[in-house]
Parts: C-alpha cells; structure tokens; sequence
C-alpha cells in the first residue's frame, strides 16, 4: 500500500536541545521535515551546530523539547522499544567494545528485534542476514573476528548489521570519519545503491561535503539560526549553502557546485 | 563435561584417609563398603565438600562472566558490586566485635550459621547501598566506581575493628578469610543449592541481551533492548549467586575474575549462549582440582583454598596471556 502521504519519517514543529531544571538550551527549532521512502539524505552543518542532538532525538535516545516526531507514521513517543527497532536502525560513530565475535555474529546480532527470548534465528532471520552481507560484499568476511578487520571493512560489516535489522529507515552519524578517500567513497557509493535498489531511507550526518553534494538527493542544512532541507538542486539554485559556513576561507563555487577555498589565502 | 566427571572422582578420591578407588564406586553404587568410616569419609565429608566446590566454582565464574560484559571491563569480577566488601564486614562485626556484643554473639561468632548469617546481611546491605547508588546514576562505570568504593570503606573499618581485637579473634577472621569449601552440612549445601538455582534462572534470560551488550549499551537500545532492565536482572543474579556462595564459604578469590577469561581464551568465543555453560563447568573443574591441590599432601592439613585460586591460576592466566597475547572480554 504505497499512500501518496507515506512517510518514513517526519517531525511536526519539533523543538530539540537540552533541559535542565535550571534552563532550556535550544540547539533547533520549528523543524518540519517530511521525507519519503528510498532517499539519501546528508545531514550538513559544521562542528557544534547540534547535527548529533538532531539525530540522538530523531532515534529516541533523548527527547524532543516540544513538538512531534513520526516514523512510519507512528508517534515516536508511543512506539516500543522493540517496534522502533524494526523501522529504525543505527549506524553509530563509537568505537565497538573489544569483544571475540565473528563478522557473521555481528550482523546476525541485527536480527535481535525478531528472535525469540534465547536468540535462536529463524529460516527467514538467516535469509536476511544472507541478503545483508550479499548486499555490503562482505560474505568472505564472515569467519574473521570483527577486530581483525581494517576500517574499512568493518563499517561495511556495521552496515551490514544495521541491513539485517530490515528497518525502512537507517541513520549513520559520521560513517566515514575514520575512512581515507577511496573507502569513503566506496561507503557513500555503497549507501547511494541501497537507497536506490533496496528502498531505504538513509540518513548520514557527515563532513564529506562535496560528496553529499554529489550523491544525497536531499540535503540538511544546519545554520545557527536556521535549517533548511530540500533537493541539492533547489539548494544550490537558491545560493542556499554559502550560508552553510560564515566564513571568508571557504565559499561556494555554483558552477563547480563544490565549496572552494577562498582566492586571497 | 567428561572432564568434570573424571576431576570429580579423582577429588573425592583424595584425602588425609586413603579410600581404594574400587571401594569408591562400591560405595556409590550399593553403598556396601568394607569399613563404616570410609563412607562416613566419603557422604559426609568428601561428597559435600566436592558438591561445594562445583556450585561455587560454576557460580563465581559466571557472575564473573556477567560482570565483565556488563561493565565490558576485564578486570570486573563477582566481587565488584561490594558483595565480598559487604561480606567480610558482617563477619568481622560478628567476630571482632563480638566481645562489644555480649556472650550470645560471641557464641554465634564461631558457627557456621552465624558467620553465613553476618555475612549474608553484610553483603545485603553494601549490596543494597551500591544498588541505590547504582538507581541514580546512568553511566555503567560510574556503577564500578561505586562498588569499588564501597570496598574501600568496609576495609577500613574492618582495619579499625582489626586493631582493637584480640589475637584469637583476629585468627579466627582470618580464617574465615582464607574462604573454605568443607564443613557444610547437606543442609547448608541445599540451600546453597536453591539459591544457586534461582540465580542461574535469571541468567538464562539474559543470554540474549548480553550479547547486544557487546556491542555497547548505545546499539543495544537501538535493537530493542531494554539496558535498565537488563542490568537490574544481572546486578540481582550476580548478587544471588555470590552473596550466598560467599556466605557459606568465604569469599573465594581469583576464580570469578580468572575463569572467564580462561573459557574465552580457550573457546575464542563472546556468544553467551556458548559462554555460560562453558564458564560454568570450567570454573567447577578448576575448583575441583584447586580443591584437590589443596588436600594433596596426603596430611592432615588442607591448604587455604584462597592461596590454592591464585597461586596456581595467575600464572597459568599469565602464560595464556604471553602465549595468545591479546585477550577480550
């Protein structure tokens, strides 16, 4: 059933930032977003602007200061723990606690939200977690311990896990941060098809700006006093995004549709 | 689990009185043996002592377990929440002070019942103090932190109570100290036994969140798994099975910390499912055979079995270590 008025997820008036009994800090407010199913969305903004604060309320790890929050067309604030697991998934920057699993233990842990009270995995759980390593080519991983990979397998292998919890919705808060060019690349690359082919709904918080001008078919733009979501296209159209740094360094090139460095340094 | 049964034989085979194996399986199968004291040796003394051993090798080793993965810390051991701080507080109130408390306690100071008794309502509450602690702050350290301070405090008491103690007092607390497997009656062992029990109940059904748990407490939420809950259910089994395990036999070093690496080392696994069972039966082996070094000088003494858990462990841990070089919890 595909309603024209499906969303994946959206927020009505959604304040968000940090209370305390003395005050209220708001990092955000008035957020109306609206976003449909098989989209890449990059989340742009610099260090500090609340990009994590943003996502950490968008996937219930702290509340919202006021305003609602939908996915899947279900109020964030009545949803489960376990059915939030099934429509939202996570890609998280922290480094993974030492521990011996193997690749294929890592992914199948995405399957948590489905298995029964002992964890014991289903035909159909083992069919996603096939489709998962098929679909990040990791499938010659999955004996490895996850230590013994380079950075860049392993975030294919995070995202993998994320995959086998087959949630419409998945969020990665700065996937490539530890990443060189080439397996940056091949992340976005990566991410770009499983929107695509697979439908998901992707959102990445990052600082790869020139990628997410190239690959995102929405952009976020987090300013100081205000935020903007929409096509790359309109944003660039709009001279949207020389807002994006109050800088003299760095400006945006239309033509180039790149951010330069500025002539006089 | 062959292991387990073949240490258990050679255990109880062991001792100051020297019992021909062949009288051994006798005695288990039809109870006939060739002299009455052999199988007073064996049900009422060997028998427990080897039953002892296993329930609370097993339990420490898998509270042990759970520590680690909880507070995903390599150092963490059963005795972190303050159990054993909150333990040894109770029966040095009950034997150290017992000349402030009056004739009556000074008798229970040397039962078993009364020392199990101090020592369960000591550890019940340094546990309780750490637990209310652990309601208010959010951070999983913060938990560890606590419990170690916890420690801390009761040692020093302890140390005051120690320095106004005379010196027979001061030997039985020591005694107590060195932690000890015989001298439980069946009775004591069987509610050992249903305490253990329980515990092991609740651990089954954190088998599955622990295992997101190795993925740290932020992706666990994210798959659904409710922390909170998941740590309450580990603090209450762990505090089950080594509150009563160190009531009855002291608090045993070296095996809650040791054993879980060991299995880890030996399995090269994290999955719970594998891992409790395996710590389980390896930390009753290892107690069995410490239990079984202990009374090897075919004397009549035995050994301190907390001297026995870490002379004997640390170095076999150590050459683990230097042999595999990295080690995960």
């Amino acid at each position: 059933m595909e309603l024209k008025d499906q969303h994946i997820i959206k927020t009505v008036n959604l304040n968000i930032g940090y209370a305390s009994k003395k005050k209220v800090n708001t990092i955000a407010s008035n957020l109306n977003i609206e976003l449909g199913k098989g989209k890449l969305v990059c989340l742009l903004g610099k260090n500090g602007i609340g990009k994590s604060t943003l996502l950490r309320t968008l996937t219930k790890v702290q509340p919202a200061l006021s305003g609602e929050i939908f996915i899947n067309n279900n109020n964030l604030k009545t949803l489960n723990s376990i059915d939030l697991a099934k429509s939202l998934s996570l890609v998280l920057t922290e480094h993974l606690p030492e521990s011996n699993l193997t690749v294929y233990e890592l992914v199948a842990l995405g399957r948590q939200p489905y298995t029964n009270w002992v964890g014991n995995l289903s035909e159909t759980d083992l069919q996603f977690i096939d489709n998962a390593l098929e679909q990040t080519n990791t499938k010659h991983l999955i004996n490895s311990k996850y230590y013994e990979l380079s950075d860049g397998q392993l975030q294919k292998v995070v995202i993998a896990r994320a995959l086998a919890q087959n949630t419409d919705l998945i969020i990665l808060d700065e996937p490539t941060a530890h990443l060189d060019i080439h397996h940056t690349v091949e992340t976005f690359a990566l991410l770009k098809q499983l929107a695509k082919e697979f439908n998901k709904t992707i959102i990445i918080s990052t600082h790869e700006i020139n990628l997410a001008l190239q690959l995102a078919d929405i952009l976020w733009l987090m300013m100081p006093s205000n935020f903007m979501a929409d096509t790359t296209e309109n944003l660039i159209e709009n001279n949207c995004l020389d807002q994006l740094f109050e800088s003299e360094l760095i400006s945006f090139n239309k033509t180039l549709k790149q951010f330069t460095v500025s002539n006089s340094y | 689990m062959g292991i387990l049964l073949l240490i258990f034989i050679v255990n109880i085979s062991l001792g100051s009185v020297y019992i021909p194996l062949k009288q051994l399986f006798l005695a288990f199968i039809n109870g006939e043996v060739e002299k009455e004291s052999w199988r007073s040796i064996l049900f009422d003394y060997r028998l427990p002592k080897a039953i002892t051993a296993i329930i609370v090798g097993s339990g420490l080793s898998i509270s042990g377990l759970l520590m680690q993965t909880l507070f995903r810390n390599p150092l963490a051991g059963p005795f972190v929440l303050g159990i054993s701080s909150g333990a040894s507080l109770g029966v040095a109130i009950l034997i150290l002070g017992s000349s402030f408390l009056g004739a009556t306690a000074a008798g229970y100071a040397f039962s078993n019942w009364g020392q199990a008794i101090a020592a369960s309502v000591g550890s019940f509450l340094v546990l309780s103090a750490v637990m209310l602690a652990a309601i208010k702050v959010r951070n999983t350290m913060s938990i560890l932190i606590i419990g170690l301070m916890f420690g801390s405090l009761t040692a020093s008491v302890i140390s005051v109570l120690a320095y106004f103690s005379s010196a027979n007092q001061l030997q039985q607390y020591l005694f107590w100290s060195f932690g000890s497997l015989g001298n439980l009656s069946w009775n004591e062992i069987s509610s050992l036994l249903v305490v253990f029990l329980i515990g092991i109940t609740f651990v089954i059904f954190i088998i599955k969140p622990l295992n997101s748990l190795l993925l740290g407490e932020n992706y666990a939420k994210s798959m659904g798994v409710n922390v909170k809950r998941t740590r309450n259910l580990t603090l209450i089994s762990t505090s089950l099975l080594t509150g009563v395990i160190t009531a009855f036999s002291g608090p045993i070093a070296f095996i809650g910390l040791a054993v879980p690496h060991l299995t880890k080392l030996l399995f090269s696994t994290s999955n719970h499912k594998i891992l409790v069972p395996a710590v389980a039966i390896s930390g009753a082996i290892i107690m069995l055979i410490c239990d079984s070094i202990a009374q090897l000088p075919t004397s009549e003494y035995t050994l301190p079995i907390n001297a026995i858990t870490s002379l004997f462990g640390a170095p076999i841990i150590i050459w683990l270590l230097v042999r595999k070089r990295k080690i995960n919890y």
